[in-house]
C-alpha cells in the first residue's frame, strides 16, 4: 500500500465536506437514539427508512414527468417541487415507520430484547428485499433540482447543495430539539423513556408516545434520504444498509439516549470519515467500526449520553 | 476417550462411505448442496456455544469465518498480484500442495481466527446484550474492510483457483476412487459436533452455561466468567475459521462480499429457529435454512419474482420471533432420554434421575 | 484467637449517598452470627462488599488474616467466602443438580483439554462434583428433585438450593442474604434449624442478614444491628432485643 501525497489544505477541505455529510448522519442518528431511549432497541430497519425516505421523494417526481426515459432528455424541474417531493417522502415514512413498530415491536415489547433485535433485523431485510422486488434492483436516478455551483469561502470550495444540506440538517434538528423541549408530546417522550411504567401510571399515553417517536424519527431520516439523493442521486434498495450501521455508530459515539449526542457523533464521524477518505475511500468505510469498538471499550455511554448501574 | 474415539473412527468410516456413494450416485448439484449443510453446521455449532451456551451475543462469525477462508486459501493457492514496485505482475506459488498440507492450511485458518477470537472477546469483559452485537458486527466490518484491501489476496475481487484436495483410494484420473471435500467437511462436521457435545456436558459446559443463566451468580461461585468467555470466543471462532477454510476450498474462490455481516445473520438466524443453546437445534436450523434458500430459488425463477425467496425468509424470521421465539427445540437437546419420554407407557418423570452411585458415561452423546 | 472475618471502618459512598458508614465487623471461626436492621439499613451492600461485588470506599475487610476488599468475587470465593442473593440467583435452565454441581467447578483439577477429549481425569471431576452436589442436596432435603430443571422448583426450594450451590464451594464463611424471606413459618422452622445444622455440621460459619428479628433471634448467638449504614447494637439477641436504640429504629422508623 502506498500513501498519496497530501497537502493540508486537502485534509481541511475534506473535513468541511465531513460537516455535510455529517449533518445527514446525524438527522438519521436521532432516530436509532430516541427509538433506544424509549425501547431500548436498536431499530435495524431505521436505515432503510432512510432509503425509502429517498424512493418517495423520487416517485412524486416521477409521477409529474420530471424523470426522463432512458436517453431522454432531463426536464428542468421546478425547484418549488423538492417541497412537494420531502411533504411526500416525510408522510409516507412516518407512516411506515409507525407500521413497523405496531406490526414488528409492539407484539414483541414484552420480550428478550435478542428476540426485539432479531425482529429488528429481520425487518430490515424485509424492507431491503421488498424494495428490490418493488423498484427493482437497478439504481434510480434522484432528478437534479439545482444546478452544481461552488462558492469560494476563503480558500475552500463550498456547493450550493452542501449548504443546503448544512441549513437543512440544523434547522431540522433544532426543530426536533425545540418539539422535544418545550411541546407536551416532546414531554411524554421524554417521561417514557425515564421510566415507561411509571409514565403510564401518571397518564401518559405510552403506545401512542411510542409511535410518534417512531414517526418523528422516520421523518428525520426520510429528510435526510432527500438530503443525500440531492447530492448522490443514485438510489438502490441497498443504500441504507452501510449508511444505517454507521448512523447507529454516530448515535453511539455521541451517547445513545441524547439528542445533541447523534448531532455530534454525527458530524464528528462525517469528518473523520471524509478526511481519512482523503487517502483511501475503503478505509474510510472502516472508520466507523473502529470509532464504534473505540467508544463502546473507552466510554460505552458515549460523549454525552448517561451510565447506568445494574442492581443487585 | 475410548468410547469418543471409537465413535469418532465409526463416524468417519459413515462419512468416507457418504461421500463415496454421494460422488457415484447423486448429481452434482445436490452434492454442493449438502457439503454447504455440512460448513453451516459447523458455523451453527460453533457459534452457539458463543451466543447459545454463553449468552454473548456475535454478530461477527462472518468476520472469523473471512479469516479461515483467507488463510488456508493463503497456503494452498497460486497468488498472483500487481507489484506497484517493479510494475509488473507475479505469482507466488502454493506452499502447500499435499493433502496434509491443505489439513495443516484449515488449522492455520482455525487458530488465526482463534487468535482474532482472543482480541474479540476482550471487549466482552465489559459490553453485554445489544452493544455487544454490535461491536462484534463492527469487528467483522473491519476484518472484511482490511481484506478488500489487501492486493495479495486479491483485494475487492478476491482470490480464484483456490484449488480441491483429495485422497485416492484406488485407480487413476477421472475414474479414480477418491475421498475429496465431502469428506473433509463432514469429518470436521463430526468432530465439531463431537467435541461441542462434550464440552456442553462438562463442567466447562456448565460454568459457560451459568454465565449465560446469572453472571453474576456465576462469578461469586468463583467461576472466573471473563476467562469463560474469552474461551467461548476462541472456542467458537477456531471452528468458523475451519469452516471459512473448507467453505473456500469447496467453492474454488473466496470474496469479501462472502462475509459480510449479512452472512453473521444468517448464521445467527440458524441458531433462533432451531432454538438459541439446543446444538440440536443448531444443526436443524443450519440444515433447514441452507436446503430452503436453494428450494425457494426453483419456486423464484417457476414465479417469475426474483427476489421473493428473501422476502419469505425474512417474513418467516418476523413471525417465529413474533409466535415461537424460543425457536424449535428451546434449549433442549434431542437425545435418548428425550426420545424416551416421548415413549407413551414408559415416562420417566422428572425426579427419577439416576443416582450418582450409577454409571452415567452412557449419557456422553 | 483472630477472628475469621474483620472489617474496620467499611465505608462506601455512592455519589454523594454514603450508604454504608464505618462498618466494623468482627466474625469468629465457629459463629452463628446475625447482621439485622430496619429496610435500606444497609445490610445487603455490606455483603457485596465482602464478596467483591462492591469496592469499598475506605476501610479494610480481612478475611482470615488476608486483605479482600479490591478482590472480585472469583477471588473471594476462592478465598472461602460463599454467599445467597436476597432476589434469587439460580442457574434458571440446569438442573436442581447441576446448579449445585457448578458450586463445585472452582476446585476442578483439569483443563478444558480433558473434557473436550474425555480424558480420565474429567470422569473423576464428574463423579467428585455429583456425588458432593448429592450430598449437599440431601443435606438440604433436595434430592428427590435432583432432575428437576431450578426453574421448576418452588420458591422456598429455591432458596435452598442456592444455599445447596453457595456449600458446594466449600467455604469457610457462607453469608446468607434473607434466607428466610418469603417463606411461611412451617418453612422457617425448618430453615432455621438447616443453618443450625450448617454451623454444626458441616464446621461452616454463617452469617445471616434477615429482617424478620425473630428468626435471627432464634437462631444467631450474636447479633448486630445497623441503621442507617451505621451500627447501633451488638450482642447476645437478648442483649439487643432490649436494647432501646434497636426498639426506636424498629418501631419508630416505620
Amino acid at each position: 500500500m502506498f500513501l498519496l501525497e497530501v497537502t493540508s489544505e486537502q485534509i481541511f477541505q475534506q473535513a468541511l465536506n465531513g460537516v455535510s455529510k455529517g449533518a445527514v448522519y446525524a438527522l438519521i442518528a436521532v432516530g436509532y437514539t430516541m427509538v433506544y431511549g424509549v425501547l431500548q432497541l436498536i431499530n435495524f430497519a431505521h436505515g432503510e427508512v432512510y432509503m425509502l425516505g429517498a424512493y418517495f421523494a423520487y416517485y412524486p417526481a416521477k409521477w409529474a414527468g420530471y424523470i426522463p426515459d432512458e436517453g431522454g432528455e432531463k426536464p428542468k424541474v421546478p425547484l418549488y417541487f423538492i417541497g412537494v417531493c420531502i411533504l411526500f417522502s416525510m408522510a409516507a415514512c412516518a407512516a411506515i415507520g409507525m407500521l413497523i413498530e405496531r406490526l414488528a415491536y409492539r407484539p414483541l415489547r414484552n420480550a428478550s430484547r435478542l428476540a426485539a433485535l432479531i425482529t429488528a433485523i429481520g425487518v430490515s431485510l424485509l424492507l431491503q428485499n421488498g424494495s428490490q422486488i418493488m423498484f427493482g434492483s437497478d439504481p434510480k436516478y434522484f432528478p437534479r433540482f439545482m444546478d452544481r455551483e461552488s462558492v469560494q469561502l476563503g480558500m475552500f470550495d463550498v456547493s450550493n447543495t452542501q449548504v443546503t444540506i448544512m441549513v437543512v440538517a440544523a434547522v431540522a434538528m433544532i426543530g426536533l430539539h425545540l418539539f422535544v423541549q418545550k411541546t407536551k408530546p416532546g414531554m411524554a417522550m421524554r417521561a417514557v423513556s425515564f421510566d415507561m411504567r411509571t409514565a403510564r401510571l401518571m397518564g401518559v399515553n405510552v403506545d401512542g408516545t411510542i409511535a410518534l417517536t417512531f414517526a418523528i424519527g422516520s421523518i428525520m431520516a426520510s429528510i435526510g434520504g432527500v438530503l443525500i439523493a440531492m447530492d448522490q442521486p443514485r438510489l438502490t434498495p441497498l443504500m441504507g444498509l452501510l449508511m444505517g450501521l454507521k448512523a447507529f455508530v454516530a448515535a453511539v459515539l455521541g451517547g445513545i439516549g441524547s439528542i445533541p449526542g447523534a448531532a455530534l457523533g454525527g458530524l464528528i464521524l462525517g469528518i473523520a470519515e471524509s478526511v481519512v477518505g482523503t487517502w483511501s475511500t475503503t478505509y474510510a468505510d472502516a472508520v466507523a467500526f473502529v470509532i464504534l469498538i473505540l467508544v463502546l471499550l473507552v466510554k460505552p455511554s458515549g460523549l454525552l449520553g448517561k451510565t447506568g448501574r445494574e442492581k443487585v | 476417550m475410548r468410547r469418543s474415539l471409537a465413535t469418532l473412527l465409526v463416524a468417519l468410516a459413515i462419512c468416507a462411505g457418504m461421500n463415496l456413494f454421494l460422488a457415484q450416485f447423486i448429481e452434482e448439484y445436490v452434492v454442493q448442496v449438502i457439503n454447504m449443510v455440512g460448513v453451516s453446521i459447523i458455523l451453527a455449532v460453533s457459534l452457539n456455544v458463543i451466543n447459545g451456551l454463553t449468552g454473548q451475543f456475535s454478530l461477527g462469525h462472518a468476520g472469523f469465518m473471512a479469516i479461515g477462508a483467507y488463510v488456508s486459501a493463503f497456503f494452498t493457492t497460486d497468488l498472483s498480484y500487481f507489484n506497484p514496485d517493479t510494475a509488473e505482475y507475479v505469482t507466488d506459488p502454493a506452499l502447500v500442495s499435499s493433502v496434509w498440507g491443505y489439513l495443516g492450511a484449515l488449522i492455520a485458518g482455525g487458530v488465526a481466527a482463534a487468535v482474532a477470537g482472543v482480541l474479540v472477546g476482550i471487549p466482552t469483559l465489559r459490553l453485554k446484550g445489544d452493544y455487544l452485537a454490535i461491536a462484534t458486527l463492527g469487528f467483522g466490518e473491519i476484518v472484511r474492510i482490511l481484506i478488500t484491501n489487501f492486493e495479495k489476496v486479491g483485494g475487492a475481487n478476491g482470490l480464484s483457483g483456490v484449488p480441491q484436495f483429495q485422497i485416492v483410494l484406488s485407480g487413476e484420473g477421472k475414474d479414480a476412487l477418491a475421498l475429496d471435500g465431502t469428506f473433509f467437511i463432514f469429518s470436521f462436521v463430526i468432530i465439531c459436533v463431537l467435541l461441542s457435545a462434550q464440552l456442553q456436558r462438562s463442567t466447562f459446559g456448565r460454568a459457560l452455561i451459568a454465565v449465560r443463566e446469572n453472571e453474576l451468580a456465576a462469578e461469586v461461585m468463583g467461576i472466573p466468567t471473563v476467562r469463560m468467555k474469552i474461551f467461548a470466543f476462541v472456542y467458537g471462532a477456531f471452528f468458523a475459521g475451519i469452516a471459512g477454510g473448507l467453505f473456500a476450498h469447496l467453492l474454488q474462490t473466496v470474496t469479501p462480499a462472502s462475509f459480510t455481516f449479512m452472512k453473521s445473520v444468517e448464521v445467527v438466524v440458524m441458531l433462533v429457529l432451531g432454538g438459541l443453546g439446543s446444538m440440536t437445534g443448531a444443526i436443524v436450523g443450519a440444515i433447514v435454512l441452507t436446503v430452503l434458500p436453494e428450494a425457494l430459488r426453483d419456486v423464484e425463477q417457476e414465479a417469475d419474482l426474483p427476489g421473493i425467496r428473501m422476502v419469505v425468509y425474512s417474513l418467516v424470521l418476523i413471525l417465529l420471533m413474533i409466535f415461537r421465539p424460543q425457536g424449535i427445540f428451546g434449549q433442549r437437546e434431542l437425545s435418548l432420554r428425550l426420545l424416551r419420554r416421548l415413549v407413551p407407557g414408559r415416562r420417566i418423570s422428572g425426579d427419577e434421575t439416576p443416582k450418582p452411585s450409577e454409571d452415567r458415561k452412557g449419557t456422553e452423546l | 484467637m483472630t477472628a475469621l472475618l474483620e472489617t474496620k471502618s467499611l465505608t462506601i459512598r455512592f455519589g454523594g449517598l454514603t450508604a454504608v458508614d464505618s462498618f466494623n465487623l468482627s466474625i469468629n471461626e465457629g459463629d452463628l452470627f446475625g447482621l439485622i436492621g430496619p429496610n435500606g439499613a444497609g445490610k445487603t451492600t455490606v455483603f457485596n462488599m465482602l464478596t467483591g461485588v462492591y469496592l469499598p470506599t475506605e476501610g479494610t475487610a480481612q478475611f482470615d488474616g488476608q486483605l479482600i476488599n479490591g478482590k472480585n468475587p472469583v477471588q473471594v470465593a476462592r478465598l472461602g467466602i460463599s454467599r445467597t442473593f436476597q432476589n434469587i440467583r439460580l442457574f434458571d435452565e440446569l438442573s436442581v443438580l447441576e446448579n449445585a454441581m457448578t458450586g463445585a467447578h472452582q476446585h476442578a483439577r483439569l483443563t478444558v483439554w480433558e473434557s473436550l477429549f474425555r480424558l480420565p481425569r474429567h470422569y473423576k471431576e464428574e463423579a467428585r462434583q455429583r456425588e458432593r452436589a448429592y450430598e449437599l442436596l440431601a443435606f438440604m432435603g433436595l434430592d428427590d428433585r435432583a432432575g428437576l430443571t431450578a426453574k421448576q422448583l418452588p420458591y422456598g426450594h429455591r432458596r435452598k438450593l442456592e444455599i445447596a450451590r453457595a456449600l458446594a464451594t466449600e467455604p469457610r464463611l457462607i453469608c446468607l442474604d434473607e434466607p428466610a424471606a418469603g417463606m411461611n413459618t412451617g418453612e422457617k422452622s425448618e430453615l432455621s434449624a438447616l443453618i443450625r445444622k450448617i454451623r454444626d455440621e458441616l464446621n461452616v460459619t454463617v452469617l445471616v442478614i434477615e429482617h424478620d428479628m425473630k428468626l435471627v433471634m432464634g437462631i444467631c448467638e450474636k447479633v448486630q444491628v445497623l441503621d442507617y449504614g451505621e451500627t447501633i447494637a451488638l450482642g447476645t439477641p437478648r442483649e439487643v432485643q432490649n436494647d432501646p436504640k434497636v426498639i426506636e429504629a424498629y418501631l419508630g422508623g416505620d
